[in-house]
């Protein structure tokens, strides 16, 4: 009976361990295959004529160039804004909000907000920038870009302003320092890395986001710099290209996958070099 | 340290030192030597910090009680006692540097020059310039060595280039450290070794010219030549500054302070001149402490 | 030389100023915390408001009717709400075991050298975005399924009673169940680094002394380190749950958006954030408009309930993580 006992958690031992593996070599197949996938399609799609001519009507031949700068300025609105709010609004929490509950109370709904559903984000944007003015624009994705990018700011900077060394600061107020001063010039310049890493990854994260911005920048199949209307970007023009029957567009929307893929894994990449480059590490 | 190794072995001026170096087996005396005494006769002790009723709190909690001292002008004195009597406490009201912390206040008073520091109105950055203070653990600024000194500097006023160059160049020869950096002087702080790191501390302290220098245990974090280094440089500052040291090593006390007070449980203890202490201790307790007995 | 004027000895001079900017500095950093937080309850206030006519023109109706007329200008949560419950159902109950076993994996079974590595691979899988989860969910994946598992489940599943229903019907390769797996994808990665992290807490001690009577690694796993993590877990999986609930680009590309309820999985069918992504810019008339953010802010309150809960069970890890 002992004998059998022991075959039996091994055989138990046997079926977790390897399934374990099977789990893991699914997750990689996964991966594998969306990687394929988006190479395959979109590097055929890949033509100068992308970076150079504007989004088609149905049915014609074009390029993605006022989705792609388009893109580019409502990310890089929703960055400039949401950065520096999430950068104080995380210094706050770290050097002066020691003890007090609004300092929890906060960190607590920032994380929650992290995970919060975008389209929600966007749905709030709609009825407070869109509606009252009764125009999609610009300004209003790059309003729920920056909401969706603030708590993980926050949330890095808070991280790593904590792992400041205590002593650092007291040295910096024994030399006489203000305290704006010891954390621009010293807890800031410890953990610079990590904060600009923070602010990547934030990059990267709404570099990605479409359901937010379909209702508050829409989308414009023209060339558009002007802020305050729609304007083109390239998630939601893959979505509605690749939902659509056309090759044109279906072939649009696979370049235009490939090019978000890639930056968004570039900066992915970058941000956690950055991260554990040895020499960046808090003392 | 046992009863038995009390005895008579040679003592400069006639009376037994209660303690004696673990490694030679002499008895310590505090460092008498010529120069020192020269100046004893020269300038006699002058008061430079008046400690009056001086309590302290961490939230509910008395950790000094009511202590009376007086710091002299360019001496030693070393603050001794064992774990959590407040020495350190102590030595942090000096600077204020307790101010940083909502739930810690200090009362009563602290007279520099006759003004008393702890009131409100002082300018606490001012103060600090006058009053500078070196950590246990090195503390070197994320930046480069020559801006870790100037960072001190640049607070107080604008310094032309050329300027800072010499003020930081006179603030590292000072603090012992000129020949060994002046190469890398934009390396970064933290890539220098335990000794050096605090060495560049106390240069940065230098820097801003203070009357007083507040060290708190130096040397406990770094190795026996580290702390022979810092404590010869403590001997070639006692000139210009007034150092007030606390430490938990009585040897060093021994070896580097003109005056000594003990601390126990946030009391002042005793003090006085450290051959006195060591040799003719008149406190029971202060006798304990540095036999050995507890601590 | 001296480094700086005391000789005037002002002790209070040009403190004025000093305070000042500290105050400014320390008033705004203040400011953008409060910002955060007032950010949440905004959202909360507006999706309230704007549901308002729908509320008032359906009252609590709106949650019991599965009809979804734009014509008749008649709307009822219940499909999609059905359908964001089972897809997030179907999300968790193959997500979690695929997030423990990689997890189980990395942790205990890997070597070291191939631990980073395949780290870094499945948090790529993380950083992918959702619309191209999407992308390749229809064009990929979906046909996939469709020709080489989902005929194969329908002929063996099918026939059970009861549950057989589930999996009944043409292989469409788009529908819930798709939906459903691309959201499992979707979390598994969360999960299993959380799963990880919290696995790397348990101390080594009691790690040993289970392996020091002779338990096998999986009896370990089982029997000491997921009791010890228990609370952890369930604050993972209900963070992944969370996620699934909101998910939105993937789950409209696969999920066929149709607003009904069927008894099998294998069907299109409808979910809140698929619904309001579909719908909503081409939504006319107040009633359209509000019954959908009236959507919008059912699919807030049930998720920040989870979140919530998450992430109390969470703060235990997070206290043991910070030492």
């Amino acid at each position: 009976m002992g004998i059998t006992r022991y075959r039996w958690r091994r055989i138990l031992n046997g079926f977790f361990l390897s399934t374990s593996v099977i789990a893991t070599l699914l997750g990689l197949a996964v991966l594998f295959s969306i990687l394929t996938t988006v190479l395959t399609h979109g590097i055929p799609a890949l033509t100068p004529d992308l970076f150079t001519k504007m989004t088609p009507p149905p049915g014609n031949s074009g390029g993605l160039l006022n989705a792609i700068v388009g893109s580019l300025i409502i990310t890089g609105i929703g960055i400039a804004v949401g950065a520096p709010i999430g950068v104080l609004a995380g210094t706050f929490l770290a050097e002066f909000g020691r003890g007090k509950w609004l300092t929890d109370a906060t960190r607590f709904i920032s994380d929650v907000l992290l995970s919060a559903p975008s389209i929600l984000i966007g749905l709030f944007v709609f009825t407070v920038a869109v509606k009252p003015v009764q125009h999609f624009s610009a300004w209003a994705g790059a309003l729920t870009l920056a909401i969706i990018a603030i708590p993980v700011i926050l949330r890095t900077t808070d991280d790593m302003l904590r792992l400041v060394p205590n002593d650092l600061r007291e040295a910096g107020a024994a030399l006489g320092a203000p305290q704006w001063k010891i954390v621009v010039k010293i807890s800031y310049r410890s953990v610079r890395a990590g904060i600009v890493t923070g602010i990547l990854l934030a990059l990267a994260r709404i570099s990605g986001e479409t359901a937010p911005l379909l209702f508050t920048a829409l989308n414009n199949q023209f060339w558009s710099s002007n802020v305050n209307a729609p304007m083109a970007n390239l998630p939601v023009v893959i979505f509605q290209f690749a939902m659509s029957p056309y090759d044109d567009w279906q072939r649009l929307a696979w370049a235009g996958a490939l090019l978000t893929t890639a930056a968004i894994l570039g900066l992915s990449v970058l941000a956690r070099i950055l991260l554990f480059s040895p020499k960046e590490r808090p003392q | 340290m046992t009863p038995d190794m009390i005895d008579d072995i040679g003592p400069r001026n006639g009376a037994t030192s209660l303690i004696r170096s673990p490694d030679t087996g002499r008895g310590i005396s505090p460092p008498l030597n010529q120069a020192t005494a020269a100046r004893e006769i020269e300038q006699p002790p002058v008061p430079k910090l008046l400690i009056k009723n001086l309590c302290f709190h961490y939230g509910r909690h008395m950790a000094l009680k009511s202590v009376n001292m007086t710091i002299h002008d360019r001496r030693v004195t070393a603050i001794i006692g064992a774990s959590g009597c407040g020495k350190s406490t102590l030595l942090r009201t000096m600077n204020r540097i307790y101010e940083l912390y909502p739930d810690q206040r200090a009362e009563g008073e602290i007279l520099m020059d006759g003004r008393n520091i702890l009131e409100p109105s002082v300018n606490l950055s001012h103060l600090r310039s006058r009053i500078g203070m070196v950590f246990q653990r090195p503390t070197p600024f994320p930046m480069s060595i020559y801006d870790n000194i100037a960072f001190g500097i640049q607070l107080y006023r604008r310094v032309p280039k050329a300027e800072l160059d010499i003020l930081v160049e006179a603030a590292l020869t000072k603090a012992a450290l000129w020949t060994e950096v002046k190469d890398k002087l934009r390396v970064v702080g933290s890539g220098l070794s335990g000794g050096q790191q605090q060495r560049l501390c106390i240069a940065r302290t230098i820097a801003l010219n203070p009357d007083v220098l507040l060290l708190d245990e130096p040397a406990s974090a770094l190795d026996p030549v580290s702390t022979e280094k810092i404590e010869q440089l403590i001997d070639e500052l006692r000139a210009d500054y007034t150092i007030i040291i606390v430490t938990h090593n009585l040897q060093q006390a021994a070896r580097v302070s003109d005056f000594t007070a003990l601390m126990h449980l946030g009391e002042l203890v005793e003090f006085g001149e450290t051959q006195t202490i060591f040799t003719r201790p008149t406190d029971r307790r202060t006798e304990d402490y540095v036999t050995g007995k507890y601590g | 030389m001296t480094a700086l004027d005391t000789t005037n000895g002002t002790l209070s001079q040009g403190f004025r100023t000093q305070q000042i900017a500290d105050r400014a500095f320390r008033g705004l950093t203040f400011l953008c915390a409060v910002i955060v937080l007032l950010t949440l309850g905004a959202i909360l206030v507006a999706l309230a408001w704007g549901s308002l006519p729908a509320f008032r023109a359906f009252h609590f109706d709106f949650f019991t009717r599965s009809v979804w007329n734009p014509v008749t200008v008649q709307f009822g949560a219940v499909a999609a709400i059905y359908g964001t419950l089972t897809t997030s159902a179907i999300a968790i109950l193959i997500g979690v075991p695929v997030s423990f076993g990689i997890a189980l994996f990395l942790s205990e079974l890997a070597p070291l050298w191939l631990r980073r590595p395949i780290g870094t691979a499945i948090e790529l899988l993380a950083a992918v975005p959702s619309i191209i989860y999407g992308m390749w969910g229809l064009f990929v994946f979906a046909p996939f399924f469709a020709r080489h598992y989902q005929p194969w489940m329908s002929a063996h599943l099918g026939p059970i009673p009861v549950i057989g229903q589930l999996f009944q019907g043409p292989p469409l390769g788009i529908g819930i169940f798709t939906a459903g797996l691309i959201l499992a994808i979707m979390i598994v990665p969360f999960i299993s680094s959380v799963i990880r992290d919290v696995f790397q807490t348990v101390p080594a001690v009691m790690r040993e002394s289970a392996y020091s009577i002779g338990c096998s690694t999986w009896e370990v796993v089982w029997n000491i380190l997921l009791p010890y993590t228990r609370t952890s877990i369930i604050g993972a999986i209900m963070l992944g749950l969370g996620r699934a609930l909101g998910e939105t680009m993937a789950v409209t590309f696969v999920i066929g958006n149709a607003h009904k309820i069927s008894a099998s999985l294998f069907t299109p069918g409808a979910t809140i954030s698929s619904t309001i992504a579909n719908e909503f810019t081409e939504a006319v008339g107040d009633v359209y408009y509000s019954s959908l953010i009236a959507l919008g802010l059912t699919l807030f309150i049930v998720t920040m309930t989870v979140l919530t809960l998450a992430k109390l069970m969470l703060l235990r890890l997070e206290l043991r993580l910070r030492g």
